[in-house]
């Protein structure tokens, strides 16, 4: 194996990784304020892909454009899930949560193979690719990235700059405390979700720029951000972007040392005995 | 013996005895398979049961012990050519085995992180199954045409699969009730409701919680072996499907969890609205029913959720206190 082909599987696993991070990070964030599982997550982001490639393929609209829709959509669609499926059931035990989240999930995928079957989708959308001392990157995957930092940096932004932002994190320390200084926990909660979906989706959108997917899709990459989001420490934000990097490095570097197919092995292992030995993540956060 | 006396039991195993005992007497295939599936919910719902509804631990991740338990079955009948008997016995052993190799571990922790680990413990199996060549890796395992013959031929072992699960589903409903009704049950049930404070009372609750989850991890691995004889291949998508787990979840919440009688009403009410959804032929809006069956279920899963989360036994109970003599 050369030096170069090590080299590029490394970057690609940094760029992917930090797409996968931004889904785990709207996973996490959502945990991190309101202990919900949301296992709608993949779903959504299954929507992310069909609406840049819908949108692209069916308008034309550039998938960055595409993309701004998108996340939009996925804000609205989060808060519209809140409100229906999960404020009554937010303080109950954590069975309910976790299963209206999962029949959410289930009216999303019900609906989905309905209107565009299962079959796989490709929105064939390329940047081209540069070429830096025999290391081949694609530039779809850069401009993710590229993505993937300025979402995070919007987010912090919004968590530690505005006033909507140190709700959220007010509700997220302590929401009866919160709800004692005047705030609306509700409309706080259901913007979190928001959120959190909207990172799925951007994700998605994202995704579907540079690899095929079907509306079942959703499903492996929400795996995938319960991986992260345990690995970074659930609710915790930057965590999960560095968890998302590493998990891309493992995907990257890993299928150049053995068969392609023992990778998720290794990496379910490896979230069993995460959480087995340190729940709250290994890169901290709140447990 | 009092206690075998109650008559919500009696009422549970009258239902279970008319749903299977109709293909026995009609000699009838097709309604066979049919009740074999819903027997198959009822043995998976109501083992889930025994975690999820007595000691409130919420897995995801029961198929696991299903498709482990399946896979050794199928695997010494194949290799080994063991009778059927003996490979339902080896499926139940192994899942028993791995509750409690996991059970000690993964049982310390608590809502959504148990709910997580068994997602992951199952997604783990289900991969490595894929990879393990002793098991087939991800082409699995074709039982031969021949080893049906001791049985006399395929349409004979079909039948003696049925005989075997219709016995599986009256000793999980007799061990689901003999749970509830023991001391063990009894310390399962303060741990659903304040694990804290029933150990404060003396419940050992590590040794309480991880019996329970072996005990309701050996009928799916029997059941398992059953289902994949009875099919003929055993794959790792099949044996290990995430989905299963979550539809005994419902099946559960459906018919009330922590009752005996909840999980089997659940497990038939579900079947018979799934094979319902699947074979009308109604349209909305130009789209066919049996296509969005899912959309259904997901909706009424979230109106139970939302409205009733005690599930129809517990509504029951709740609404009429007098059933509460019939309805265990």
């Amino acid at each position: 194996m050369s030096l170069n082909t090590l080299l590029s599987s490394i970057i690609d696993g940094l760029l992917i990784g930090s797409v996968y991070g931004i889904a785990a990070m709207g996973l996490t964030l959502i945990w991190g304020v309101m202990h919900v599982i949301n296992l709608s997550h993949g779903p959504v982001m299954a929507l992310g892909m069909f609406g840049v490639y819908l949108l692209f393929t069916g308008l034309g609209l550039n998938p960055y454009l595409a993309l701004l829709l998108v996340a939009l959509l996925g804000l609205l669609l989060g808060i519209l899930i809140y409100f229906i499926a999960i404020q009554r059931v937010i303080d109950a035990p954590h069975l309910s949560t976790l299963l209206a989240t999962f029949s959410v999930n289930m009216i999303i995928i019900g609906l989905g193979t309905s209107i565009f079957s299962t079959s796989p989708r490709d929105t064939g959308f390329t940047l081209g690719r540069i070429v830096i001392g025999g290391i081949t990157i694609q530039n779809t995957r850069l401009v993710a990235a590229v993505i993937t930092l300025l979402v995070t940096g919007g987010l912090y932004l919004f968590l530690y700059r505005t006033r909507p932002g140190k709700y959220v994190r007010a509700v997220a320390n302590n929401r009866a405390a919160a709800e004692l200084m005047g705030i609306f926990s509700s409309r706080v909660l259901a913007l979190s979700f928001g959120i959190g979906t909207m990172l799925a989706s951007i994700a998605g959108g994202l995704i579907a720029t540079f690899f095929s997917f079907t509306i079942l899709s959703g499903s492996t990459y929400e795996l995938k951000s319960f991986i992260i989001g345990v690995l970074g420490g659930l609710g915790n934000p930057l965590g999960a972007l560095l968890g998302g990097v590493i998990l891309g490095l493992m995907e990257g570097i890993f299928p150049l040392f053995m068969t392609n197919t023992w990778v998720p092995v290794i990496e379910f292992v490896f979230f069993v005995l995460i959480l087995l030995i340190r729940p709250s993540g290994l890169l901290g956060g709140k447990s | 013996m009092k206690k075998w006396l109650h008559p919500g039991l009696w009422l549970t195993l009258a239902i279970l005895l008319v749903i299977s005992i109709w293909p026995i007497l009609t000699r009838d295939a097709a309604l066979r398979e049919r009740t074999f599936t819903i027997l198959l919910a009822i043995v998976m719902a109501s083992s889930l049961n025994i975690i999820l509804g007595y000691t409130g631990y919420v897995s995801f991740g029961h198929v696991v012990f299903y498709g482990l338990g399946g896979y050794m079955g199928v695997y010494a009948i194949d290799k080994w050519g063991w009778p059927l008997p003996a490979g339902v016995l080896l499926g139940g052993l192994t899942a028993g085995l791995l509750a409690f190799l996991l059970g000690r571990a993964i049982l310390r922790l608590r809502g959504a992180y148990f709910a997580l680990v068994t997602i992951g413990i199952n997604e783990a199996m289900r991969t490595f199954v894929s990879n393990f060549q002793p098991f087939g890796a991800s082409t699995g395992i074709e039982l031969h045409f021949s080893v049906y013959k001791p049985y006399g031929g395929a349409a004979e072992a079909l039948w003696l699969t049925y005989y075997l699960v219709v016995a599986l589903s009256l000793i999980n409903i007799l061990l689901s009730y003999w749970v509830r009704q023991s001391k063990l049950g009894l310390g399962l049930m303060a741990i659903r409701e304040d694990e804290d404070a029933a150990e404060v009372m003396g419940v050992v609750a590590p040794q309480y919680k991880t019996l329970a989850y072996v005990l309701s991890a050996i009928l799916p691995g029997m059941l398992g072996v059953l289902f994949f004889f009875k099919n003929g291949t055993v794959e790792p998508k099949d044996a290990f499907r995430l989905h299963f787990s979550i539809e005994a979840i419902v099946m559960v919440m459906l018919g009330g969890q922590g009752t005996v009688l909840g999980p089997l009403v659940g497990a038939w009410g579900y079947q018979r609205l799934r094979g319902l959804l699947l074979t009308t032929n109604w349209k909305i809006a130009g789209l066919a029913i049996k296509d969005f069956q899912l959309v259904i279920a997901g909706i009424l899963l979230l109106l139970i959720v939302l409205f009733v989360p005690a599930g129809l036994v517990g509504w029951l109970q709740q609404k009429f206190s007098k059933l509460r003599r019939v309805l265990i």
